[in-house]
């Protein structure tokens, strides 16, 4: 049976093995749990992933303090709890917890600003990592960069721990309508569209071309109901991240089937309606309005 | 916006742009892709390549009128429970059960199998399809950092296939009447990654991650075949 055998070396860490996976999570929900508990729930609700750490960010809102990479131990034991991929934070630009994170075996590391950035300048460098790598963008410009760096999958960050969706509907809006505007250009035109995106041309070209980013799209930040979920799936998400707002209300399970049956069913009003009845209290949440500039996340990252 | 939105998740943000489009051509085979969750757009284009007509399915009404059905990769537990909430579950056995010709890709190649075992062989208790006399181990390769890309051999595919493994599991056993058309080399040996029974078709990796079309025009070729009868 030798003829039937591979026939090259297999290589790993490939930007399309990278990407590849995140191409696997298209059209799931992926939420955030603090323990081996939580991330049975989730997987027992339909999760296509979890994202492990501490304190979910309405709590890291709440304490205030240095926000870092979770405890190693705390991440194994969710990883031993579910079959579905874990996802871990890293600080933006903290190539070592990222590494500390690749060594025990996660499946997507997420250097994100809801946790305090570590580098001013430099986000990490993430060519360099077999370990994917997901990204917060505000805009388009910022996706293409974090893409450029190496970043394997795009969230719109939205503004994490608030349960209010507008941050993320403005974030999704302007990298969507970026990519549309991108589409509609001139071929000479795109040297000044890369200028002002403050992103490489090459890939300024690629997505003009695709009409989307060249890699998944998910959405994060604010989305606490099975509408927000279907909304921000109909304003062009690929799936969603639902952080606080699963663990945070009075029905966690309930609320999770709900929201990944929404995601699924996004375009359909009839589902959402029946999905969302009687799912108990939605996480209280605070109006991005109220909050003061310290307190805002999606500015951390450039 | 009365109208809900519809997009394949990954497909472009405009209208008829770019070669990620999804394409849905009218002639051929009626060829269905379970689009709850995964990779639901790679295949609708390697379907095309097919020369078949490809279209998502997401509820029963979807499953009539089809000649034939693609489980795409995702997350099985994700996609099994999934379909026990759309009521996909109990019809979709029937149909396998009449002889519906159905190709499964990782996450499919899970829901097809007999029985699925996790990475270190326990059983994994989660919703299977079944049809095909196997069983899977699921991650079997390793965690993401593990996935790989070679090029290997697939009995029925003229040339090589580049295939892409994704936290992929692999068939541990094969009943008596289940063919096998590749197998990857591991440490442990070789393991089967591509079997066939009757209609029903597996593989462990993606080659709709890859634009490999080989195995979708052998699965075409199949449901043409079935169709006539």
């Amino acid at each position: 049976m030798s003829d039937l055998t591979s026939e090259s070396t297999p290589v790993t860490g490939t930007d399309r093995v990278k990407r590849g996976l995140a191409d696997m999570l298209k059209g799931g929900v992926i939420m955030d749990v603090v323990d081996a508990e939580q991330a049975r729930i989730a997987e027992e609700s339909g999760a296509v992933a979890v994202m492990a750490l501490e304190r979910v960010p309405a709590d890291i809102r709440a304490d205030g303090g240095v926000a870092r990479m979770s405890d190693p131990q705390m991440i194994e034991a969710i990883m031993d709890a579910v079959s579905v991929p874990v996802m871990a934070k890293a600080r933006i630009g903290h190539f070592v917890e990222a590494q500390v994170l690749q060594a025990l075996g996660v499946d997507y590391v997420d250097e994100s600003e809801v946790l305090t950035p570590a580098d001013e300048a430099h986000h990490i460098d993430k060519h360099a990592f077999t370990v994917p790598f997901v990204n917060g963008a505000t805009n388009l410009g910022e996706a293409l960069r974090r893409i450029s760096e190496g970043a394997a999958m795009i969230r719109s960050k939205g503004e994490a721990g608030t349960g209010d969706v507008i941050e993320a509907v403005r974030h999704m809006r302007a990298i969507a309508g970026g990519i549309r505007h991108l589409a509609t250009l001139a071929p000479e035109e795109r040297y000044a569209a890369a200028k002002e995106h403050r992103a490489p041309i090459d890939l300024v070209e690629e997505v003009a071309e695709l009409g989307r980013l060249p890699v998944v799209l998910f959405t994060a930040g604010g989305i606490a109901t099975p509408a927000d979920a279907a909304f921000m799936m109909q304003l062009g998400a690929d799936g969603v991240f639902v952080g606080s707002g699963i663990f945070k209300s009075g029905d966690p399970a309930r609320r999770a089937r709900a929201i990944v049956a929404a995601t699924t069913s996004y375009d359909d009003p009839d589902v959402i309606a029946k999905v969302s009845r009687d799912l108990g209290e939605a996480m209280v949440g605070r109006n991005v309005d109220g909050l003061e500039q310290g307190e805002r996340l999606a500015g951390r990252g450039w | 916006m009365t109208t809900p939105r519809t997009r394949v998740p990954g497909e472009a943000l405009l209208d008829d742009r770019g070669p990620h489009a999804a394409q849905r051509p009218t002639e051929g085979p009626r060829i269905g892709v379970l689009a709850l969750q995964g990779d639901v757009l790679e295949h609708l284009r390697l379907l095309a390549e097919a020369g078949a007509a490809g279209r998502t399915v997401r509820s029963v009404a979807d499953l009539e009128a089809l000649d034939g059905l693609v489980l795409p990769g995702g997350e099985s537990t994700t996609i099994g429970k999934l379909l026990d909430l759309q009521g996909l579950t109990a019809p979709l056995r029937d149909r396998i059960a009449d002889g519906l010709p159905v190709l499964g890709t990782c996450a499919g190649a899970i829901l097809l199998a007999r029985e699925a075992l996790t990475h270190d062989g326990r059983p994994s208790p989660q919703p299977l399809l079944g049809g095909m006399d196997t069983v899977v181990r699921r991650n079997a390769f390793g965690r993401q950092v593990a996935s790989f890309e070679t090029d290997l051999a697939v009995e029925g595919v003229d040339g090589t296939m580049h295939a892409v493994f994704i936290r992929a599991p692999w068939i541990e056993e094969v009943g008596p009447g289940v063919e096998v058309l590749a197998r990857v080399d591991t440490p442990l040996g070789a393991r089967v990654v591509v079997a066939r029974q009757g209609p029903l078709l597996a593989s462990a990796f993606h080659p709709e991650l890859a634009g490999e079309a080989g195995l979708h025009r052998l699965f075409a070729a199949t449901v043409r075949e079935r169709s006539r009868l």
